[in-house]
């Protein structure tokens, strides 16, 4: 994954550069807004991470300039505004995802990889991970020869982990996705869902396929 | 001019000036008639008090009205003036005209002796009446006119003239207004009447006129200061109160007499405006204190751990823990950060700008939805009551961060009661009621609940009751649940369950929105 990283902060830069290089991907960084805006347009690059407040150029700016220049590179947006009216407004201006500062690079990272690949397409009609099946269209989730019934939102909360099979997918990112809730509940309460989801998918079979990732969130995939 | 130059012309500067006091001092001293100070002062502060009164408003308006209306009165009394003497003049003019056609007849039936007859006979009547009948050549022949200004009697017609009367002595001269006419036979008749009934009325009437206007401007003048002194009094408490407040006392309020007159709406507004910054003011000054008072023992925390990991700590197993020790201190530190961010924008009305009319119900039933597996694992029931819809306005996210704040804290306290209460298993309920104009979210556990004395206190940031002080949580739930309350036109009303709590959010209920076709 080519990332460029756009952030007048050195420090936090290079620490960001230094740890997506140290998960395997390739990390530009430029500066300032005008840079980073130069960069977006030549680059071939899967993800842009735009700081929202920069010098000579604001992040906003930076990305309504790249869309109306066609350029479609999915962008996150690190700000240190986090409330709901400003990710709104990120949004609105052609972000793709907003992380409010401060954050954790599982994170990050997570959201990050789940841009990129949004970005690949992945729209299939029926999902599928191991012998666990989902079908989109009739609602109905199998494994192996056996239906599993799933509550709506279970239906949804697996949708969203199965779409990203293989990735880590984080609680605020569920939180995000499957419930629209955009604040942090004191407790958790995905874990929960998530254990049940597990009791209805995992329980009796002998491989396990949706993992907790220690420090990061969850994961479906098939381990074999 | 070097520096120093300039250093010695003003102290020989200085010293030509001798100080004011002092020169008082010699004068009194020599004799000489000096005010005495405090005399002066108080003479400069009136005039003073005197130039900023000349300068309102309220005295220029005053000024001008005055202006006006001593104008129009003077126009007035001028125009009456006039139309009285128009009004003598043509009554004198008719009966003159009369008089010289009636001794015409006199003169036509009886030739001269009886119009000398009858002139005679007129002209001894007491009264203004003036008659004078002379030959062709001058000669008075008839009359009561002693003499008259020259050339009078040459033309026939109307003339203002003076004159004086045969039978007076002291030979004053006096105005009239005649009519002279050409009799056949060379004859001059004069009629006319004497002028002074109309100038005396004319006096009358101009000095009544000086009279009223200078009434008018007097009686102008001190009610306009009247007034002026009165509003100003209360403009100067008004600067004086707004002086103090800005000096930093944000207790003050404007004076309001009570009276509703602007003033007094502008008063009353201004303090509704006062009420507000200081309650904005005191809103940031307590989440100041509070992140100063709350933020700093959870860092000190953080560094005592840091610190005693480098100095202690023997492997790398030890290191790790006291990192992931740190990372999760500072997630919950971020945690009350934004908590106290959001009620701090709450508090503020920031968040006022999104607000769009929605089903409360319907959030309801999500957050039910969201926590009914967490509290099943705490062996609680969760019910939910939301089947009619109920609409109100505001920040969607908000009101749900509240509920979920809500049924946080039922959960977590809900099952310390023990997993059954009065023979039924604990459970909490939540519901979405419609009271008339209010719609309550509320949400009822069966834990230990909130002794009445607490019920306040527990709204205040970071209040932690005793018995919750095992339990995780940053001691902003409900506070944040109450300024989102408050945000919304509406309050967090905290009851007794029997037992157990029911915490509720009151909101202002809209109606129902029209269906869209």
């Amino acid at each position: 994954m080519r990332l460029l990283i756009i952030e007048d902060d050195r420090d936090a830069a290079d620490y960001l550069a230094k740890a997506f290089r140290e998960v395997g991907h390739v990390a530009d960084l430029a500066a300032d807004g005008e840079e980073g805006l130069a960069h977006a347009i030549d680059g071939q690059y899967d993800v842009l991470i735009v700081d929202r407040m920069l010098p000579k150029l604001d992040g906003l700016s930076i990305i309504g300039t790249l869309r109306s220049k066609g350029v479609a590179t999915p962008a996150l947006i690190l700000s240190a505004l986090g409330q709901v009216d400003d990710r709104v407004k990120g949004l609105r201006a052609g972000g793709d995802d907003y992380l409010s500062k401060p954050y954790s690079f599982s994170e990050l990272l997570a959201r990050t990889e789940v841009l990129a690949r949004r970005h690949g397409g992945r729209e299939e009609m029926v999902y599928r991970v191991g012998d666990l099946e989902l079908d989109r269209l009739s609602h109905r989730v199998t494994r192996g020869d056996g239906e599993i019934v799933l509550q709506p939102r279970e239906f949804r909360l697996l949708e969203y982990l199965m779409k990203h099979a293989g990735q880590v997918v984080t609680r605020t990112m569920l939180l995000e996705n499957v419930w629209d809730y955009h604040f942090d509940p004191q407790t958790n309460v995905i874990d929960v869902h998530i254990s049940r989801l597990r009791s209805k998918i995992d329980k009796g079979f002998a491989q396990p396929l949706l993992h907790t990732v220690r420090g990061a969130g969850y994961m479906i995939r098939d381990s074999k | 001019m070097t520096a120093n130059d300039v250093v010695v012309a003003r102290a020989s500067e200085v010293a030509a000036k001798p100080p004011l006091e002092r020169t008082l001092e010699r004068k009194g001293a020599d004799g000489s008639v000096v005010a005495p100070p405090w005399l002066a002062r108080k003479t400069a502060e009136r005039m003073a008090a005197l130039g900023k009164l000349l300068r309102t408003t309220a005295f220029k308006l005053t000024l001008v009205y005055l202006i006006v209306f001593a104008l129009f009165a003077a126009f007035l009394l001028g125009y009456f003036a006039w139309n009285t003497r128009r009004l003598i003049n043509e009554q004198i003019t008719e009966t003159v005209d009369a008089e010289i056609q009636g001794l015409g007849d006199q003169y036509r039936q009886g030739g001269i002796r009886r119009l000398v007859f009858a002139i005679e006979a007129r002209a001894r009547r007491p009264g203004s009446s003036l008659y004078l009948l002379t030959t062709a050549a001058g000669e008075g022949v008839a009359g009561n006119v002693g003499s008259l200004a020259t050339g009078i009697l040459d033309n026939p017609g109307w003339f203002e003239t003076v004159y004086r009367r045969v039978d007076e002595q002291d030979a004053s001269e006096h105005h009239a207004l005649v009519r002279v006419d050409q009799l056949p036979g060379g004859f001059h008749l004069l009629v006319g009447r004497d002028l002074e009934e109309r100038e005396r009325l004319y006096d009358v009437v101009l000095s009544a006129g000086r009279w009223s206007v200078a009434i008018v401007v007097v009686m102008g003048l001190a009610g306009g200061f009247f007034v002026a002194r009165r509003v100003l009094t209360r403009i100067d408490a008004m600067t004086q109160t707004t002086r103090t407040i800005m000096q930093g006392d944000l207790h003050e309020r404007l004076p309001v007499v009570g009276t509703g007159d602007e003033l007094d709406r502008l008063a009353i507004n201004l303090n509704a405006m006062l009420e507000r910054i200081e309650a904005l003011m005191h809103g940031l000054k307590e989440v100041s204190d509070n992140i100063a008072h709350d933020l700093k023992t959870p860092l000190t925390r953080m560094r005592n751990r840091c610190e005693e990991a480098l100095r202690a700590a023997q492997s790398e197993t030890q290191y790790r823990e006291a990192l992931q020790g740190t990372i999760e201190e500072s997630e919950a530190l971020i945690t009350t950060f934004n908590a106290l961010l959001t009620i701090a924008r709450a508090e503020s009305g920031q968040a006022r700008d999104d607000m769009v009319a929605f089903d409360a119900a319907e959030i309801v039933r999500g957050i039910g939805e969201l926590y009914e597996p967490l509290a099943d694992d705490k062996g609680l029931g969760l019910k939910v009551e939301a089947g009619t819809a109920t609409w109100v306005r505001g920040n969607r996210e908000l009101i749900s961060q509240a509920l979920a704040n809500l049924v946080d804290n039922a959960i977590k306290y809900g099952a310390s009661g023990g997993s059954v209460v009065n023979g039924h298993p604990a459970e909490i309920l939540l519901k979405a009621a419609d009271r008339g104009d209010r719609i309550l979210l509320s949400v009822a556990d069966n834990g230990p609940g909130i002794a009445d004395a607490d019920r306040g206190r527990v709204l205040e940031r970071f209040v932690r009751l005793e018995q919750s002080r095992s339990e995780p949580g940053s001691g902003l739930g409900l506070s944040l649940a109450s300024a989102i309350a408050r945000l919304h036109g509406g309050e967090l009303i905290l009851e007794d369950n029997h037992p157990g709590l029911v915490s509720a959010l009151s909101l202002p209920r809209l109606p129902p929105p029209l269906p869209t076709a």
